[in-house]
Formats: structure tokens, C-alpha cells, sequence
């Protein structure tokens, strides 16, 4: 079985639970081998990513690798792309993930499919699911040229253990002139409480026009922390800014697809549902009983969430004490 | 300074989008083609540079004759020329040959910034402004929540996923932006009857000197195998707040041992 390369998305130095999807996904294709970019990989990194079955890690530590966005981690993966000529590559489907596998293309020469939600393979080629037009069409594609560059979108495999012990091969890299034009001076953190990150969240807990105002979304919070939920928004209400921008669900915003999904005062225009549609259980409260949302309802409430869902709140807290 | 925009005709947000049978391509015509909504915020955010800074903004775009209406838009708004790239064998390019149109559209013509929207409402990809900075060998600036330009400098805000960035680089460079970077400006009657005069170059893919060989559906480095709607969902149970209807959604997450 031929290699097959998995970018690691970390964060502080700890493996992103993404990279484990990524990595169960690999092994589907030949033997996962994760690519770390950036300095000082830790022995818990190592041992997360030989869990989940990455015979080998390559590491590109260079200091300089940080220092700049995006080009780094490109052309590293194109120089074990040359090296190893690959079964495939798997990328994060972050905006750094799909920036890198983008100009890995370029410089591999390779096919770029983004935003799978499953890899297969078929004979010997390598078949991307994607879920499209927010999750109302499946497509399955091939790339048809080089080595297949594929990003992979979170939450879309459950990662599954396949212990190895990972051995460690460093890669030395030298960066092009243009990779490093571009130059990171710092980095500001947001204010965050918390919550679980909204692309990788099990359960997202959402606010949309119904909510009326900022105040409003204090019963949104409330029902996610009593559910370990990331809070999410609809555009209306984050245009009306009740919420921030970055917590926008939807086509111009995040796409989700949590195990739970509770959309509140949400009517589900196409914009919104494109963002949540494949999400595995979705739960709704609205006023409108018209509201198009409650099409995609497992469970539906027609009512005022200012009462519906505080006495949600209530009554999770009550069945968990 | 020179910026350029780059914007793309897409089928309207609000619409429902689905492919062709005959060739798995995006079916274009069953909606209304706007302008990619997050390429408003780049051109609005080259009006605002170069209002502060002095110069010029040209509008770019790939599409078929229609996609003329986003130029237009975007000379409405205030860009003072577009470039046209139109030509029936760049149909169904992918990003790999769409990436190389707009390179070759942008190199040589002394432009200091190239700016796009961060992804297109349509393929969805995120992937072409990265792609046009590899191919130039400009700097890439991408993801930008704020743009500063001072001397021959870029810095900007780059979104990620636990805050932002400072990333900085020297001109010539290629940024694109998020919706939170600005509030674009409607077209005002006088910047609509403005544009009809403005310049609009016209160019095909050999103009470029790209081999239409390497560009359209042909060309594609990847391929759609097959496609097929997502089965319906099963319908829900639904039920009216009698004001029990949390206790209810409570009973219903403990049935599917989300409690």
C-alpha cells in the first residue's frame, strides 16, 4: 500500500481532533503518514497521531515555517509529494488547509477536490464524497490529473483508533522566495469563553431574527453551556449585530454538522440551511409554524423560544443533577 | 496605486442551485446571476484604498457575456475600468485553470494589490486567491478582516480560527477579504450613469496567451463521477407549545440519549 499524506491541524502544540478524522480517512486509501509543519512537536502529539495509525510523521520544524502563512505548508507537502509520490493527500478543510492544498496544486500540478465529507477507494482510485448546495446533493468525484489533493471537512468521519507507533523523520526544508513575502508579526487572540469550537462542536445551539436583540442571546447561551454546545448565529441576526460575525452559520458563513443542532427563531432560508442542512439531528423552535426550517426538524416546536427554551434549559439542568 | 478587484457572477444566494444532468455542471441559467456577494466587500475595500491613498481600481472577471453585469456593477460602484475575460472554451474551467485566466490577467499591468472575496457562494472553494498568489509569486494576504497601506507596505487582520493574525508584506500583493472588513456601498444613480461610459477591455483566452487547450471542461484535473439528490429527509414530529414545549424537546433529546 502506497503513502498517504495527512497535514496536521494543531493548535498549541495539541493534534486537532480533526487530523484523527483525517487520519481514519487515509487509512482507507494505503498507509496514513502525518506531515507536521511548524516547530517543536511534542511526544503526546506523536503518540495522538501513531493512535490513530500514522506509521510515520514527518516533521518540518524549521523556525521559519511559522513565520509565514500558508506557502510553508505548501511547499513542504509538494517536496514529500515528489519524494514519496503519494496515493493521496488530506488536508483540513480550514481556510489555512484549503489555501495550502490550493497551492500545492499549482506546484504538484494535481487535481484539488475541497470540502469532503468521506474518501474511498475505488480499484485504484481515489473517490471524493462531497455534500453540496448546503448538503442537497451528493457528488462523487475524481481527481484526474496528479496526485489527488483532497481537503476534508470536520465532523464529516468519526475517528477511529488503529494504534501504530509513529516513527519520526524530519524533513529539512528550504522555503522559496515567495513563501516567505508574506511574514506573520503576531498573533490576537479572540475573547472566548468555553465553548467548544463551532466547526468541530457535537451539539451547536443557534439564534436567528427570532432572538430580537443582543440581550436575547443570553437564553441562546445559557441552553449551550447546559449542553456543552457551541453557539451559533443566523446571517440576519449577526447582520443586525446581535452576535458576531465569526459565529454565523450558513453560506456566507460557517458550515456545520454537528450531531445536535438547535436552531431558535431561525426561518431557514436557503442562505442559513446551506450551513447546517447535513447536521445528524436537528431540533427546531420557532413562532412561525410556516417557518421552512421545520422541513428539515426531527423535532419541531411551534412556540415563543423565550419560553420554550429557557424551560429547556430548565429541564436538561433538572435530568443532569 | 493600482488595485485590482476580481469578481465573479454567481447564481443568486437566495436561490435553490443544482447541477446539469447532461454534464454535472452548475446550472446557470435557472437563476438570476449576481455579483458573489463577498466580492462586494473587495470592491468596496479598493474604493475605500484608494480614496485614502489616490489612484486607480480595475475590476476583473471571468464569466460568460452576462457576467458584463458585474463589471458593470462594480464600475457603478465606483472601480474605473474593467477587463472582460470572456471566451466560450474557458466553460467549466476548474480552479487549477481559473487560477492561470486571472493570473495572466493581472500580470504586467503594474498593479500593486490584486483584491478578492474569500470564497465564491457558488463553488465555494476558498482556493483561487491562494492559487493566483502561488502562480505570481506575489505575496498572499488573504482572509483579511482589515487592509492598511502605507508606502509601499500591506498589512493586514488575517481571520483564523481563535482570532486573527498581523500579517504583513511588501506590494505587490494578493488580499482577499471577509464580510466583516467593510460595509459595501450601493450604486448611486450618478456612479450607474458613470459606468456606461467607462472603459470595459474585452479578452479571450488566447489574447491571455493561455493554450485553450489547458483551460475548460476538457482540462479539468478533477472530474464529477456522478451526482444525485440527497434522499428527502423523513418528516419530523412537530408539535405546538402548550407551555410544555421544553419539557417536550427535553423528552425528545433524552429519546435520542442527547440527555
Amino acid at each position: 500500500m502506497g503513502e498517504v499524506l495527512v497535514l496536521v491541524d494543531e493548535v498549541d502544540g495539541t493534534v486537532k481532533k480533526s487530523t484523527t478524522e483525517l487520519l481514519t480517512a487515509a487509512r482507507r486509501l494505503g498507509n496514513p503518514s502525518a506531515v507536521w509543519v511548524g516547530p517543536g512537536i511534542s511526544d503526546a502529539a506523536m503518540a495522538t497521531l501513531g493512535e490513530f495509525g500514522a506509521t510515520k510523521v514527518y516533521v518540518a520544524g524549521d523556525a521559519d515555517v511559522a513565520k509565514h502563512p500558508v506557502a510553508p505548508a505548501a511547499e513542504v507537502l509538494a517536496q514529500l509529494v515528489a519524494q514519496v509520490s503519494p496515493v493521496a493527500v488530506l488536508v483540513p478543510s480550514t481556510a489555512d488547509g484549503k489555501e495550502a492544498a490550493g497551492r500545492l496544486a499549482i506546484r504538484a500540478g494535481a487535481g484539488i477536490i475541497t470540502d469532503a465529507v468521506d474518501v474511498t477507494l475505488d480499484g485504484d482510485r481515489v473517490v471524493a464524497t462531497q455534500s453540496v448546495f448546503g448538503g442537497s446533493t451528493i457528488v462523487h468525484s475524481t481527481v484526474t490529473h496528479g496526485v489527488p489533493v483532497i481537503t476534508v471537512r470536520g465532523n464529516a468521519i468519526a475517528p477511529e483508533a488503529a494504534p501504530v507507533t509513529a516513527t519520526r523523520e524530519d524533513v529539512s526544508v528550504s522555503l522559496s522566495e515567495a513563501a516567505r513575502k508574506a511574514t506573520i508579526t503576531g498573533h490576537t487572540a479572540a475573547v472566548k469563553g468555553g465553548r467548544p469550537e463551532l466547526t468541530e462542536a457535537q451539539v451547536v445551539v443557534s439564534g436567528g431574527r427570532g432572538v430580537g436583540s443582543a440581550e436575547g442571546f443570553s437564553v441562546i447561551e445559557a441552553l449551550a453551556d447546559t449542553l456543552g454546545a457551541a453557539v451559533g448565529a443566523s446571517r440576519a441576526a449577526t447582520d443586525a449585530g446581535w452576535y458576531p460575525h465569526q459565529y454565523q452559520v450558513g453560506q456566507t458563513g460557517k458550515t456545520v454538522s454537528p450531531q445536535l443542532y438547535i436552531a431558535n427563531g431561525i426561518s431557514g432560508a436557503i442562505q442559513h440551511r446551506a450551513g447546517m442542512q447535513t447536521s445528524k439531528t436537528i431540533v427546531v423552535v420557532n413562532k412561525d409554524a410556516e417557518a421552512p426550517i421545520f422541513e428539515l426538524a426531527d423535532y419541531g416546536v411551534v412556540g415563543d423560544l423565550f419560553s420554550v427554551v429557557p424551560q429547556l434549559t430548565q429541564e436538561i439542568a433538572k435530568r443532569s443533577s | 496605486m493600482k488595485v485590482a478587484v476580481c469578481v465573479k457572477q454567481v447564481p443568486d444566494t437566495w436561490a435553490e442551485k443544482r447541477l446539469r444532468e447532461a454534464d454535472a455542471r452548475l446550472d446557470r441559467e435557472s437563476a438570476d446571476g449576481v455579483m458573489n456577494e463577498l466580492d462586494e466587500y473587495a470592491v468596496e475595500e479598493a474604493l475605500q484604498l484608494i480614496e485614502a491613498n489616490g489612484g486607480e481600481v480595475v475590476v476583473i472577471s471571468m464569466g460568460p457575456e452576462r457576467a458584463s453585469e458585474t463589471v458593470r456593477k462594480a464600475l457603478s460602484m465606483g472601480a474605473d475600468a474593467g477587463i472582460h475575460v470572456v471566451d466560450d472554451t474557458l466553460g467549466g474551467s476548474d480552479a487549477v485553470a481559473t487560477s492561470a485566466v486571472i493570473a495572466k490577467a493581472i500580470e504586467g499591468r503594474g498593479f500593486d494589490l490584486v483584491i478578492f472575496g474569500s470564497e465564491s457562494t457558488d463553488a465555494r472553494m476558498s482556493v483561487v486567491p491562494a492559487m493566483v498568489a502561488e502562480r505570481l509569486g506575489w505575496a498572499q494576504l488573504t482572509f483579511a478582516q482589515k487592509v492598511e497601506i502605507s508606502g509601499g507596505e500591506v498589512s493586514i487582520e488575517r481571520v483564523t480560527e481563535n482570532g486573527f493574525a498581523t500579517v504583513t508584506a511588501a506590494t505587490p500583493a494578493v488580499v482577499s477579504v471577509v464580510e466583516k472588513i467593510n460595509e459595501p456601498r450601493y450604486p448611486s444613480f450618478k456612479g450607474i450613469m458613470a459606468a456606461k461610459k467607462k472603459p470595459v477591455e474585452s479578452l479571450t483566452a488566447a489574447e491571455l496567451g493561455l493554450d485553450a487547450a489547458t483551460v475548460g471542461a476538457a482540462a479539468a484535473w478533477s472530474a464529477v463521477n456522478d451526482f444525485a439528490a440527497r434522499p428527502p429527509k423523513a418528516a419530523g414530529t412537530v408539535v405546538t407549545d402548550e407551555g410544555d414545549g421544553g419539557v417536550k424537546v427535553a423528552e425528545f433529546l433524552a429519546t435520542q440519549k442527547f440527555i
